[in-house]
């Protein structure tokens, strides 16, 4: 069984972890820090034109979700007449049996993986391992935290925690048990290392009869399915197979073709940092003699109707799934992805995570404040998500929630003595007399509270004390 | 909310399945349910108009898809028509490359010159995994370009063939005519034909997986060799 994000610590726990792991956070910070400058010079080349395609991408994105209902209607009839089977799952467990069912009707008992987020939220791998199915992760990143049995940190970049040395490691012990194995004498030139995942994974390429996919994005009008990738794994699996299997979000969907023009300039330069990602593929249903004959769409929900409902929270589903949020959050960049507990970290993760799962457990509700609220997420998003906005949002919610009891009363206590100068006065001159002997870890409930803040030091007298006296001294 | 036209009948396509229990249904009426504050008579029409630029001019068309395609380390010549032919055979000389893809549909006059044993192929009578993984190369035309992007559009016409043939083997020699090329990404979407397949590429395969730093080279073709054509020789 791969690695799960179930039953991991709440963020400010894992968080206090992570943030002491120093070789991570020496990764992190050079890898985000690379990253932003690509991005920053590639988007700078665009000028005014920007923030323009970005108002558009919002745009068709809000007004895609607001007639969600009649996009998905439309793409399920536009993919079934260009030859693609439409199956709809509820949930992970009812898209998993799909999945399931579909490759044991090839007779085949593996399946190679272009990297998906969707599938990686249903722990499709999983699954499929129960039912006697070996899914290959293609993707290097997703590779080498496959072979590693380890836990995606990052939405684009899986292994982003990982230095070269550590991914060189992981080929060594690792590739072997899968396959072909890395050649001896492997180095950490990221070159060795990218040829070594080319010979690892070439022959299952070729032999591949079954590929399992999610998308970008999935137009409405023409039933076209989009896929951007770097490495030319996306293409062999999209390619070289008989049969795909598409898993994607219902909120995947733009309306028309023409929509792309947009979301394929916004697309790579925020999260690659590129001009253009080395490859995208386009396919609409079956092509003649051109790739796999026999093609499935599988629409997913599992949660994203919760989060549709929320009229705040529901722009969380505009995401295009890029990254660029993670790269310059100055949380996600010291804890790591990991810290999030869920397959969406950082500052998007933050917002979809809890909406997707409902907030019913201390580590969803933990999300939403695992941000200082800056900013910077919203600045780089480029489909204008106002993250700060849906996390205060979802603090709300976790607020007006049961388990809040000692703070609301502690608040309650302070606005009637910040609301009266006498009761002000009297706690001023109490806490200036015993200093030093005000705990700075409160017990038991309390506790939580105090011990994610420090308590500064009580001084001897207040302002109001000292300019009283100075008044007086002075004779005015 | 907008009006659903509600069930499918059968056609002469795919198939639409609602899972076991109905969960066509069900996920459509949670949609619904969750958008009861979209006024009924909102209208489902794009209202507004783009705004954004067609292009980013920076300089002379050509010019710019050289040196983008020289950014992702491509090797790019521009050419003349009569010179085509000797270019092509020249290219793939330096390669080494002796059994080269062709898609059936390439203009017989591009190989006039060329040595190298060329396997055609088609939908008709495709070559199999295993042939093209023997082959040291292929030779196509594209559909469309992008000079702001250095991007190569194939949408699989007579020219450019099965998406395959230009993924196995490892060198891609690509033949673009200079009227093939656009500006920016807008104009080329509005050129193409969403119900054919296209595989948009940006120089040779690539990776940013190890330290988040660009590595050329993995799992499509690993040379990208573009000639760009200018008719007036």
């Amino acid at each position: 069984m791969s690695a799960t994000f179930l039953g991991l610590p709440p963020f400010p726990e894992a968080a206090r972890t992570a943030v002491g792991d120093s070789r991570t956070r020496q990764n992190l910070h050079k890898a985000t820090r690379t990253i932003r400058g690509k991005r920053d010079a590639v988007v700078g080349e665009l000028g005014d034109d920007w923030q323009r395609l970005r108002s558009e991408g919002e745009r068709v994105k809000t007004h895609t979700l607001r007639h969600l209902d009649h996009y998905l209607e439309q793409l399920e009839e536009s993919v079934r007449r260009a030859g693609g089977t439409v199956h709809w799952a509820a949930d992970a467990a009812e898209a998993n049996a799909i999945v399931t069912r579909l490759v044991r009707e090839t007779g085949e008992t593996e399946v190679v993986k272009v990297k998906s987020m969707a599938t990686q939220e249903i722990e499709l791998n999983n699954a499929l391992e129960a039912a006697g199915i070996t899914a290959y992760e293609t993707d290097l990143a997703e590779l080498i935290v496959q072979l590693g049995d380890d836990l995606p940190s990052h939405i684009l970049v899986p292994a982003i925690h990982l230095g070269r040395s550590q991914i060189r490691e992981i080929f060594l012990d690792q590739m072997s048990e899968w396959g072909v194995p890395a050649p001896e004498g492997l180095t950490d030139d990221p070159k060795a290392l990218a040829e070594a995942a080319r010979v690892h994974l070439r022959e299952l390429f070729l032999r591949a009869k079954v590929a399992v996919s999610g998308a970008n994005f999935a137009v409405a009008d023409s039933g076209t399915l989009v896929v951007l990738e770097s490495e030319g794994n996306g293409r062999m699996c999209l390619t070289l197979p008989e049969t795909l299997i598409s898993v994607v979000g219902i909120e995947k969907i733009v309306p028309t073709w023409s929509d792309l023009e947009v979301f394929l300039q916004l697309l790579p330069r925020s999260s690659t940092g590129e001009r253009m990602n080395p490859y995208t593929s386009t396919w609409t249903g079956v092509a003649p003699g051109d790739g796999p004959q026999e093609f499935h769409l599988v629409l997913l929900d599992n949660g994203r109707t919760d989060v549709l409902a929320d009229t705040v929270g529901r722009q969380a589903l505009r995401c295009i799934r890029c990254s660029a949020c993670l790269n310059i959050c100055p949380v996600y960049e010291r804890t790591g992805g990991h810290a999030y507990g869920s397959v969406y970290p950082g500052p998007i993760g933050a917002i979809l995570t809890p909406q997707l799962q409902g907030m019913a457990s201390e580590a969803d509700k933990a999300l939403p404040y695992a941000s200082s609220l800056c900013g910077a997420c919203y600045d780089v998003c480029p489909v204008a998500i106002d993250i700060p906005e849906v996390l205060v949002h979802l603090r709300e919610q976790v607020a007006e929630g049961p388990g809040h009891v000692g703070e609301k009363a502690m608040m309650a206590g302070a606005g009637a003595v910040f609301g009266s100068a006498g009761a002000l006065d009297a706690v001023q001159r109490a806490a200036g007399a015993v200093g030093g002997a005000i705990p700075r870890n409160l017990p038991g409930t309390a506790g939580k509270w105090t011990d994610t803040r420090d308590v500064p030091d009580v001084p001897k007298e207040s302002f109001r004390q000292w300019w009283n006296k100075r008044e007086q001294e002075e004779g005015r | 909310m907008s009006g659903a036209s509600g069930g499918t009948s059968a056609g002469t396509g795919g198939r639409v399945r609602g899972g076991a229990s109905g969960s066509r249904e069900r996920v459509l009426a949670r949609v619904r349910a969750a958008l009861a504050d979209v006024p009924a008579d909102e209208p489902v029409a794009r209202s507004w108009e783009r705004d954004y630029a067609d292009s980013h001019a920076e300089g002379d068309t050509l010019d710019v898809l050289v040196d983008r395609l020289l950014d992702y380390k491509a090797l790019v010549e521009r050419v003349s028509s009569a010179e085509l032919p000797d270019r092509i055979a020249a290219a793939l000389e330096r390669r080494g490359a002796t059994r080269v893809a062709v898609p059936e549909g390439a203009p017989g006059e591009w190989f006039a010159s060329v040595t190298a044993r060329r396997l055609a192929d088609s939908p008709g009578s495709p070559l199999s995994v295993a042939e093209l993984d023997a082959c040291d190369g292929v030779v196509t035309g594209c559909a469309v370009a992008v000079a702001e992007t250095g991007t190569i559009v194939l949408d699989a016409g007579p020219d450019q063939g099965r998406r395959a043939i230009t993924l196995v083997p490892d060198y891609h020699l690509c033949v673009v005519r200079a009227d093939q090329v656009v500006d920016g990404v807008p104009q080329a979407v509005r050129l193409l034909d969403p119900a054919r397949p296209l595989t948009w590429i940006s120089g040779p395969s690539a990776t940013s997986d190890i330290e988040l730093n660009r590595v050329e080279g993995v799992h499509g073709p690993r040379t990208l060799e573009v000639l760009i054509v200018e008719s007036a020789d």
